[in-house]
């Protein structure tokens, strides 16, 4: 009986193993055959606890992408972009875009917007020698990773001391607490620049305390710093828990301003956190209130396109990351990886919709900042604040 | 001071909610000896459906505290149903078999209910509808008490109170005692096993329910995945008081919400979730059968 | 079949198969697509880790939720290892020596949680075990110099199927002898009944030991091989969720079989990629999976037995 039974189930596995290879192998072959397309690979969270970032910044992307086919393509041909999810987890991002440049075998990538994730998977483009740009990852580590890597938006040093600056001699603010993400590289520098702009100005630090991307209850931190009435608490998180920590704050009778970095910008912020958002100021790359032409055909296609929607500064950051990239394509005249690259590291006074982009020697993109208040249930525009 | 007590007021509400969804572990382990993992999944469905509930039948568009209590209690009964669901199919045809393979199947039941969750519901979370304006009813000094807070409080405490009730005044209580007390004994008194325990299941997870439809109106954000901590966090504290012991379980509960509290806002939130585990380990190592258990001895 | 008989009896044929493995793996590296090495490399690394837990759930029948806790030590012990303590060291080497490193990290913790888990049973001891996993990854995620929660990059990638293959071999051959002894006998009878085994003169408290030693050494060993072949690792990767799908292997092939958990790892290292279409139904597949094969076999499909005659 034992030796029958050993047999049969050799042979059920050596059946199975042969039928998956072959499903496999054939799975395989049908990839290579398109080379009337160039494909673009873009990543990001249309998933998870920062989903307005990723689909925003696909809402921006896959636009441009319609005008671009629409104006006779890239190079002759068409331009297709695939877009993977990587829940906003980094280790989905390595995955995700492993996927992108292996199997789908796309000439560049867009992604991430959360600093983390760019973290992830630069490196796997840079050592594939896919150029990547990231719309809006902010921290100044992501381009570090290589020369492969770039960005269409500004930096964190940048973005920290701005918020300080504005804080101190605008708000007149003197006395701040800081509440920061550590889960999250963006968060982490975010507090260090902030931090040591407003020690240079003179302001004090009265409390630091940290929460974790994810978390729902903040009242224990939030107790802590209003034992040492701050005038003004920065936040530099994502929005999710921003608007959370928002609300919880109000309900404990803190009546600090609150400030904050990009990562408010959702309309997810004001829908969560109703009342309590009312009057926080944070910064951002674009107003739908600037009066720019190129600003108002966007928000105007925009609407068109996705049903009346008011884009927010991560579809815009996607649209102009995905123009970008095509303008390098058209100035290289290859899809070769080292020469859009160059074409991309001499990009000068490219006109994106967030502002004209210059790419410096960090490959980082030097352009203004708008700070943004909150009131009436609208990002309201207070000032525009120039590199 | 101040802050002192402030961090007591917050440790002891979200404690209650830990009380609520421990006591459920301790009924199911009192007649089963199993450690229900699916059950912080039940409150997750518990919030998830009071969420629906709420948004289907408009209380969303108005809020107040009737609207809040009506959509609470449609959660429980339903929570109430899927638990005596989960019972029937997953744990009862199991009931001889070693310990091992109904641990097996509690977590796969617990995953289910996850992944299923956000296949389901989506694996965004979701932001519970204000069925109660938040305000802070006073302010004594530095220390605010919310409203919604005070009813989370009030409305754990009521139905800790109706359970005891139930157990201790009520023929069914004194059955589903007896089933803790010896399942086989019950069984030759003509006590429906069966009965007792699906009803043990329905009572831990209409309670579950009511954790999760408060957790919800408190700390609006919810998701399918939201059971999983605070399950395994309430499972200690029912070990903290001592399993199968329902005073144990609402002690082991406002303990660990107090002290979580106060370690998030002392040490570092990060060591949040470790402060469970850390006690967990504490109280099996020098006192496992909790605060207020009772030693068993184990026979050959 | 006698080929493998060999390999349990002798000393020569395990050392041919390893010789053989490296140029099979440049061979591979050479002509097969990356996603499909990508995932011979991974079918390799759950072996181990699956023949290692069911050495302490399967064999000695102590319910271990906490394994994941194991890998992730030895993935981040190596790691520090490979990128701090010796970062111009030659790749061979550098690997061999990140492999020891996180080996005996991942078993100084099996031994330190072995120790406690002594005077648990059953429900105690797999919630303690999954408590010991969670403490694990909490430590890492707060510790900065590792990455903390944003994850610890830039690893060299000095792992490959050669290397991942060999661990395996080496794995199951001295579990395989280590269990089948005359010695070995006591792990089955603590599993069996630990008062009887106990009256009966066995040693269950070094046994146990042994179990949880030399499985957390392996999964530690397992941990290094993924830290080294991704480059990245993040506690994300080594969650309660890692160690049930450890669990879901060891209990799909068989507690107790070794060869039954190596085939329940090819089994479910393929099956989501196969239906990588409906990803998001994996993880329901897992589930439905576990809760019908203890309804309906909760042997698991090898049952107690080999696909070898053991002895």
């Amino acid at each position: 009986m034992w030796p029958g039974k050993r047999s049969l189930i050799l042979e059920i596995v050596a059946r199975w193993s042969a039928v998956t290879l072959l499903v496999l192998s054939g799975l395989t072959t049908g990839c290579q055959e398109r080379a009337d397309e160039i494909r673009i690979g873009e990543y990001g969270s249309l998933t998870g606890g920062t989903a307005t970032f990723g689909t925003s910044t696909h809402e921006g992307v896959m636009l441009a992408l319609d005008e671009i086919n629409k104006s006779g393509g890239l190079l002759g041909k068409k331009a297709r972009v695939i877009t993977e999810d990587d829940q906003s987890k980094p280790e989905e991002a390595v995955t995700a875009v492993l996927k992108l440049i292996k199997q789908d075998e796309v000439v560049a990538v867009i992604g991430e917007v959360a600093s983390s994730r760019s973290l992830a998977a630069a490196p796997q483009c840079q050592t594939n020698r896919i150029p990547m740009i990231s719309p809006s990852s902010t921290n100044p580590k992501v381009t570090q990773v290589g020369d492969y890597i770039f960005r269409a938006c500004f930096i964190d040093p940048f973005q920290g001391s701005t918020m300080a600056k504005f804080a101190f001699d605008t708000l007149k603010v003197r006395k701040f607490a800081i509440l920061t993400d550590k889960k999250n590289d963006y968060s982490v520098g975010l507090t260090d620049f902030f931090r040591d702009t407003i020690k240079k100005l003179g302001g004090e630090i009265v409390a630091e305390e940290s929460y974790a991307e994810g978390d729902i209850e903040f009242k224990a931190q939030l107790t802590a710093l209003k034992a040492l009435s701050p005038e003004a608490i920065y936040v530099p998180g994502y929005y999710t828990e921003c608007a959370l920590i928002a609300r919880q704050a109000r309900e404990l009778g803190l009546t600090a301003v609150l400030l904050g970095g990009d990562g408010w910008d959702s309309p997810k912020t004001i829908e969560i956190g109703g009342k309590a958002v009312e009057g926080v100021y944070f910064t951002n790359h674009y107003s739908e209130e600037e009066q720019r032409p190129e600003v108002q055909r966007f928000i105007a296609d925009y609407k068109a396109k996705y049903g009346g929607k008011t884009p927010d500064a991560m579809a815009v950051l996607g649209y102009d990351a995905m123009t970008m990239l095509a303008d390098a394509i058209r100035r290289a005249r290859s899809i070769n990886g080292p020469a859009i690259r160059d074409a991309l590291a001499t990009t000068k006074d490219f006109p994106g919709v967030s502002g004209k982009i210059t790419i410096d020697a960090n490959r980082n993109a030097q352009k203004a900042i708008v700070v943004l208040r909150i009131q009436g249930g609208h990002f309201r525009f207070v000032s525009s604040i120039p590199p | 001071m101040d802050q002192f007590l402030q961090q007591l007021v917050n440790g002891l509400a979200w404690g209650s909610i830990y009380a609520l969804i421990a006591l459920g572990y301790t009924m199911v382990y009192g007649v089963l000896r199993l450690i229900n993992f699916a059950h912080g999944d039940v409150y997750m469905v518990g919030a998830m459906t009071a969420y629906y509930i709420a948004h289907w039948f408009g209380f969303a568009g108005a809020p107040s505290l009737p609207g809040f209590l009506v959509v609470m209690l449609a959660s429980m009964a339903t929570c109430a149903v899927l638990g005596a669901l989960i019972e029937l199919v997953a744990y009862r045809p199991l009931r001889g078999q070693p310990r091992s393979s109904m641990l097996i199947t509690a977590i796969g039941v617990s995953m289910l209910l996850e992944f299923g969750g956000q296949r389901v519901f989506g694996p965004d979370p979701k932001f519970f509808p204000q069925l109660i304006e938040s305000h802070s009813l006073f302010a004594a000094g530095g220390v605010v008490l919310t409203n919604v807070d005070l009813l989370v409080i009030l409305c754990s405490l009521g139905l800790m109170v109706a359970l005891r009730w139930v157990v201790m005044r009520t023929r069914i209580g004194m059955a589903l005692r007896a089933v803790s007390f010896s399942f086989d004994a019950s069984a030759l008194m003509g006590i429906n096993v069966n009965t007792i325990i699906a009803t043990t299941f329905m009572l831990g997870s209409a309670l579950a329910a009511a954790a999760g439809a408060m957790v919800g109106l408190r700390n609006p954000k919810i998701d399918p995945l939201m059971g999983l901590m605070p399950g395994i966090k309430a499972f200690v504290a029912a070990v903290l008081g001592g399993i199968g012991n329902f005073p144990g379980a609402v002690a082991g509960g406002l303990l660990m919400g107090v002290t979580e509290t106060f370690v998030a806002a002392y040490l570092s939130s990060t060591y949040r979730d470790a402060v469970a585990f850390v006690i967990l380990i504490a109280v099996l190592l020098f006192k496992p059968t909790g605060i207020f258990g009772k030693v068993t001895v184990e026979k050959v | 079949m006698h080929a493998l008989k060999h390999l349990a009896r002798n000393n020569a044929s395990p050392v041919i198969l390893l010789l053989c493995l490296w140029p099979l793996g440049a061979a591979l590296e050479r002509w097969l697509n990356p996603y499909y090495l990508q995932i011979l490399v991974y079918i390799g690394i759950n072996m181990i880790l699956a023949v290692s837990l069911n050495l302490i759930n399967g064999i000695t029948g102590q319910f271990s939720l906490g394994h994941a806790g194991f890998m992730a030590i030895g993935a981040y012990a190596s790691a520090a290892g490979t990128m701090f303590a010796w970062p111009g060291a030659p790749a061979a080497l550098a690997l061999l020596a990140a492999l020891v490193i996180g080996g005996l990290a991942a078993s100084l913790a099996g031994l330190f949680v072995g120790v406690p888990a002594l005077r648990l049973r059953g429900d105690y001891l797999a919630i303690a075990t999954l408590g010991f996993g969670e403490i694990i990854r909490v430590v890492i995620l707060n510790t900065e110099a590792v990455g903390g929660a944003r994850g610890f990059f830039g690893i060299p990638v000095l792992a490959s199927f050669g290397w991942v293959y060999a661990c395996m071999v080496l794995c199951v051959v001295m579990l395989w002898r280590l269990v089948y002894s005359t010695k070995g006998k006591a792990f089955f009878a603590i599993r069996e009944d630990e008062i009887a085994a106990a009256a009966m003169g066995v040693d269950t408290t070094r046994y146990k030991i042994i179990a949880f030693t030399i499985g957390a050494f392996w999964a530690g060993l397992a941990g290094c091989l993924f830290a080294h072949f991704i480059g990245y690792i993040h506690t994300n990767s080594f969650t309660f969720l890692k160690s049930i799908e450890i669990l879901v292997m060891v209990v799909l092939g068989g507690t107790g079989s070794i060869t039954g958990a190596m085939l329940a790892a090819v089994i479910l290292t393929v099956l989501p990629e196969v239906l990588r279409f409906g990803a998001e139904y994996r993880m329901i597949i897992y589930s439905v999976l576990l809760i019908a094969l203890m309804l309906t076999r909760p042997t698991g499909l090898m049952g107690t037995r080999e696909i070898v005659p053991a002895r």
